[in-house]
C-alpha cells in the first residue's frame, strides 16, 4: 500500500520535483543562475521552441503529429523578411501573410491527413521537406537582408519595420528596467490560451477524445475530420508565430536558421506526457518540458559545459522522459488497453 | 467406434472471484459428433479454451484416449492431436498472407523444417487440403482479399489438414452460407468415418439436425443437460440450456401509441427484399438474427453511417435521411454501438467524461465545460444504472465489462430521444449488469421508440415487447414477447428452410 502510494507520488509530482532540484542545485553551484535576470533568459531560450511544441501538442491529441512545424517556422521567417526587405511591405502585412501561410499550411495538413487518408507522419514529412525547398527558390538560396541583390539583378532596399523588430527584441520593465521580452510574454499567453482551450472547453475535450478512441467519438457525433483538421491548423498557426519571433529577434532573413526547432519542440511536447502524471499530451506539461530543458542548458552552460553537449543532454532528458510516462505509469493507464 | 477419444471429469475453473466451470464432466466419443449448446456466458469459450491449451484449469481431470492430458499451450494440444477453430474466425488466418501459406501454416511453423520454401511443394499440398474441403477460390489470392466465409472454410480447412484426433469446432458456421455450411458437413461426415471425435459448439438448429449424434446442454459451468439417441430432443436441449422454459420470462407488454420509426419498403441492399418495420412510442422492438442478416447494416442506416439500396424511412412522419451520426442525434435518434472497447468507449477518460461524450454541448457555456452540471447529471445516472464505482471521476478502465456496457447504455439515456437503438446491449456482460440494464431500458421506455439488435434469443426473450427476426436481410418472423414458439423462433434464425418457404409464400 505504502509503495503504491509512493510510486503515485513519484508518478505526479516526480519530474516537477526533478526540475525543482536542478534549480536548486545550479542555485547553489552555478554563480549568476539564481536571479531574475537569469530566470527571464531561460524563459527566452525556450519561448520559441515552446510556441511551437504547444502547436504540436494539439496534433499529438487528435492522435496526429506534425513534422512540418519547423520548415513552416523558417518559412514563416523568410517569408517575413521577403515582405518587408524585398516587397516592402509594412510589420502588420507581414505579420499577417505569415499567420496565412502557417493556417494554409495547417489546412493542407490536415486535408490531407484526413481526406486522402496519408498517414500523418508522412503527410507532414512531405509537407517539411516542400517547405523547405520552397522557402529557397525566390532569392535562389541566399538568406534575406537589406542590400542583397536580387535574381533579377536589382537591389532590395526595405528594411525590418521597427514594429516588427519590437516583436523579437523589446523588453517591458516589470520591477527591474527592461525585464522581460516580448517573446516571453506571447509564449506565456499562448501556453494559457492552448490549456484553457485544451482543458476547459468541450472542443478540447472532444479532441481528447478522438484521440483515445476515434470511432468511439465519431459514433458519439462529433466531427472528427473537422477537429483533425483543426489541430494542424493551430499548429501552423503556432510554428508561423515562433518563425515571425525568431525572425524579429534575428532582424534578417537566416536561410540557416532554425535547424533545431523541430527536434526541440517535439521533445519539449513528449517531456510533457511526463508532467503530473498525466501520459498523454497536454499544454501545462509541453511549457514545463521547454523550460526543463531550458533550465538544465543554461545551469550546464553556466558550469561551462561545452555547447557541443547540449543535444545529448536533451536526448537524455527526453528518454528519461519517456521511462517515466511509459513504464511507470504503464498501471494507471493499462486497464482499457 | 466407441471409444471415448476425450474424457473430462469435474473441471472447474475461475477467474478470481467468478467461477466460470463449476465441475464439468463429459465424455467425447471417436467418431461422433457431440454439439455443445450453451446461453452467453455459460463457459463455452473457457471450456474450448482449457482443452486447447490456451488456459489451465483449476482442478479436475481430462484424459485422451485414457491418458492424461494437460497441455500448456496449443502447440501442445496440437501434438496430442487436439485441434480448435475458434469462433472468431480472424484468429484462424492471417490476412496478409495468401490462401497457400495459411493452410499450410501449421507445418511451416513445426520446428526443424527446411530453411527455405519450394512453392511448387507447398502450392501441391496446398490444392490438396482445398480440395479435400472443395475450396473453389485462388490459391494465390491474399486471404484479406477474401469474405468473412471464405476465410472461415480456410481456418476450418487448416484444422483438418492437421489430421486432429479431436477436432473442436465453435460456431464454425456462424458466417456460412447455407451452400457452404453444406460443404462443412460434408467433411465432417468424412472425419467421422475416419474415426475422429468432433466436438461441435453450435446453437444452430438446422447445424444439429444436420450432424449432431449427441447434445450436451450446458449452464452457469455445469453440463445441465444431456441428450441422446434417434430423435434428439432439441426443444429438451434449449430448456436445459436457458434453465427455464421460455414462457418463464415474464415481459409485461407495454403500451403502444403512435409510430415512431417507420421503414417502407426499405431495401438493404440492390437484391435483398422490402423491409417494413414499424416502431411506436413505448415501443422495445428486439431484431434478432444471425451474423450477416442485416442487423448490424439496419442499425448503421439509422445512424447516418450507410445509405439503404431503396426506400423510405419516416421519423415521426417525416423524411429520416441522416448523413452523419451528429445528424442522426440532432434528430433525435441516439443509438450505443455493439463492441464497446472499439466503437464506444474513450479509454483515456473518466466516466462523467465518457457518459457526457456525445452531448458535450449540453454540458458547457459558450464552449466551456460546465464541471458542476456534468458531475449532477452523471451521479444521478451512476445511481439509476447501478454503476459500481467509487464516483463519476474514476478511470473507466478500472471498471468490469458489465459496468462499462452501463456506462456506455447511459450515455444515450442522459438526454431524451425519440428513438433510441442499442446494438448487442448485452455483449461480454454478466447476468447481473444483463437484468439491470434491460431494467433500466424497459423501465425508462415509455416515452421513446426503442430498438433493440440481438442475436442471443434469451437475450431478445427478456427485453422485447415483439420480436422481429431477420434472415437473409429480410424478415422472416413476428412474434409478441407472449409464449412465444421457441422451436418456431430459433428455427427461424437459423434459416430453416420451411420457415423460409412460409415467409416467400405469405408475401
Amino acid at each position: 500500500m505504502n509503495k503504491d502510494i509512493l510510486r503515485e507520488f513519484a508518478i505526479r509530482f516526480g519530474f516537477i520535483l526533478l526540475a525543482g532540484l536542478l534549480v536548486l542545485f545550479f542555485s547553489f553551484f552555478a554563480s549568476g543562475f539564481a536571479g531574475p535576470r537569469s530566470a527571464v533568459f531561460i524563459f527566452q531560450s525556450v519561448a520559441i521552441t515552446g510556441i511551437l511544441a504547444l502547436g504540436v501538442t494539439c496534433t499529438l491529441v487528435v492522435d496526429g503529429f506534425d513534422l512540418s512545424i519547423g520548415s513552416v517556422a523558417t518559412s514563416a521567417l523568410m517569408l517575413s523578411a521577403y515582405m518587408m526587405v524585398v516587397l516592402e511591405q509594412s510589420a502588420f502585412v507581414a505579420v499577417m501573410a505569415c499567420l496565412l501561410m502557417g493556417a494554409v499550411v495547417g489546412l493542407v495538413n490536415g486535408l490531407l491527413i484526413v481526406k486522402m487518408r496519408v498517414p500523418d507522419l508522412l503527410a507532414t514529412l512531405g509537407m517539411m521537406f516542400l517547405l523547405i525547398g520552397l522557402q529557397r527558390i525566390p532569392t535562389e538560396g541566399r538568406s534575406i537582408s537589406t542590400g542583397m541583390r536580387l535574381p533579377g539583378g536589382q537591389v532590395a532596399d526595405g528594411t525590418f519595420a521597427e514594429g516588427f523588430l519590437w516583436l523579437g527584441r523589446h523588453r517591458i520593465d516589470l520591477f527591474l528596467e527592461k525585464l522581460i521580452p516580448v517573446p516571453v510574454i506571447i509564449f506565456l499567453f499562448i501556453s494559457v490560451l492552448i490549456w484553457v482551450f485544451l482543458e476547459k472547453t468541450r472542443h478540447g475535450r472532444l479532441m481528447y477524445a478522438i484521440g483515445s478512441n476515434e470511432r468511439a467519438a465519431a459514433l458519439a457525433g462529433t466531427n472528427v475530420f473537422g477537429y483533425k483538421i483543426l489541430a494542424y491548423m493551430i499548429s501552423g498557426i503556432t510554428a508561423s508565430i515562433g518563425g515571425i519571433l525568431l525572425a524579429a529577434r534575428l532582424g534578417r532573413g537566416d536561410i540557416a536558421s532554425g535547424n533545431n526547432l523541430l527536434l526541440d519542440s517535439v521533445a519539449a511536447a513528449l517531456i510533457g506526457f511526463a508532467v503530473l502524471g498525466a501520459a498523454k499530451p497536454n499544454a501545462f506539461g509541453t511549457a514545463i518540458g521547454a523550460l526543463f530543458v531550458g533550465i538544465l542548458l543554461q545551469g550546464l552552460t553556466m558550469m561551462n559545459a561545452p555547447y557541443y553537449t547540449q543535444d545529448f543532454v536533451k536526448g537524455a532528458v527526453l528518454v528519461v522522459a519517456l521511462i517515466f510516462t511509459f513504464a511507470l505509469s504503464s498501471r494507471v493507464r493499462g486497464g482499457n488497453h | 467406434m466407441s471409444d471415448i477419444a476425450c474424457e473430462i471429469s469435474d473441471l472447474k475453473k475461475s477467474f478470481g472471484p467468478n467461477q466460470v466451470l463449476r465441475g464439468i464432466s463429459m465424455k467425447l466419443p471417436s467418431g461422433q459428433v457431440s454439439v455443445l449448446m450453451g446461453a452467453n456466458g455459460a463457459g463455452k469459450s473457457t471450456l474450448v479454451k482449457v482443452l486447447c491449451g490456451v488456459q489451465k484449469s483449476d482442478s479436475g481431470d481430462v484424459k485422451l484416449f485414457g491418458s492424461p492430458f494437460k497441455p500448456k499451450s496449443p502447440i501442445e494440444a496440437y501434438k496430442y492431436g487436439v485441434i480448435t477453430v475458434h469462433q472468431s474466425i480472424n484468429d484462424g488466418v492471417i490476412p496478409d498472407l495468401d490462401v497457400t501459406s495459411n493452410l499450410l501454416l501449421d507445418s511451416l511453423a513445426q520446428p526443424g523444417k527446411q530453411f527455405l520454401l519450394k512453392r511448387s511443394e507447398m502450392k501441391a499440398r496446398a490444392t490438396e487440403i482445398a480440395k479435400s474441403i472443395g475450396f473453389k477460390g485462388d490459391l494465390d489470392t491474399v486471404v484479406a482479399r477474401l469474405g468473412i466465409a471464405d476465410r472461415q472454410m480456410i481456418a476450418i480447412a487448416r484444422a483438418v489438414a492437421c489430421n486432429p484426433k479431436l477436432l473442436i469446432l465453435d460456431e464454425p458456421t456462424s458466417s456460412l452460407s447455407a451452400i457452404e455450411a453444406k460443404r462443412l458437413f460434408e467433411v465432417i461426415e468424412k472425419l467421422k468415418r475416419e474415426g475422429v471425435a468432433i466436438l461441435y459448439i453450435s446453437h444452430r438448429m438446422s447445424d444439429i439436425r444436420a450432424i449432431a449424434d449427441r447434445i450436451l446442454a450446458m449452464r452457469d459451468g455445469r453440463i445441465s443437460g444431456e441428450f441422446e439417441g434417434e430423435d434428439l430432443d432439441y426443444e429438451g436441449a434449449v430448456t436445459a440450456m436457458l434453465g427455464k422454459k421460455m414462457s418463464d420470462f415474464n415481459v409485461d407488454i407495454s403500451e403502444v401509441s403512435s409510430p415512431v420509426l417507420q421503414l417502407c419498403d426499405l431495401r438493404l441492399s440492390k437484391d435483398s427484399k422490402p423491409l417494413d418495420i414499424t416502431v411506436s412510442r413505448g415501443e422495445v422492438l428486439v431484431i434478432t438474427g444471425l451474423l450477416g442478416s442485416g442487423k448490424s447494416l439496419l442499425s448503421s442506416i439509422l445512424f447516418g453511417l450507410e445509405k439503404p439500396a431503396y426506400g423510405q424511412i419516416l421519423l415521426e412522419g417525416l423524411n429520416f435521411e441522416p448523413n452523419s451520426p451528429a445528424n442522426a442525434i440532432a434528430s433525435g435518434v441516439h443509438m450505443s454501438p455493439k463492441d464497446r472497447a472499439n466503437n464506444a468507449i474513450v479509454g483515456d477518460f473518466d466516466i462523467e467524461a465518457n457518459l457526457t461524450l456525445p452531448f458535450t454541448k449540453f454540458f458547457s457555456n459558450f464552449g466551456f465545460i460546465d464541471k458542476k452540471r456534468q458531475r449532477v447529471d452523471c451521479s444521478d445516472m451512476i445511481d439509476t444504472m447501478g454503476i459500481v464505482c467509487q464516483g463519476g471521476k474514476d478511470s473507466i478502465g478500472t471498471l468490469s465489462g458489465g459496468n462499462q456496457q452501463k456506462v456506455i447504455v447511459g450515455r444515450w439515456l442522459l438526454k431524451t430521444c425519440k428513438l433510441l437503438i442499442l446494438d448487442e446491449p448485452f455483449q461480454g456482460v454478466d447476468i447481473k449488469a444483463r437484468r439491470d440494464i434491460g431494467t433500466h431500458i424497459r423501465a425508462t421506455s415509455n416515452n421513446r421508440a426503442t430498438l433493440v439488435f440481438v442475436s442471443e434469443i434469451d437475450e431478445a426473450v427478456e427485453i422485447a415487447d415483439r420480436i422481429i427476426v431477420l434472415h437473409e436481410k429480410a424478415v422472416v418472423g413476428e412474434h409478441v414477447n407472449k409464449n412465444i414458439d421457441l422451436p418456431e423462433l430459433l428455427s427461424q434464425v437459423s434459416g430453416n428452410s420451411n420457415t423460409l418457404k412460409q415467409a416467400e409464400s405469405l408475401q
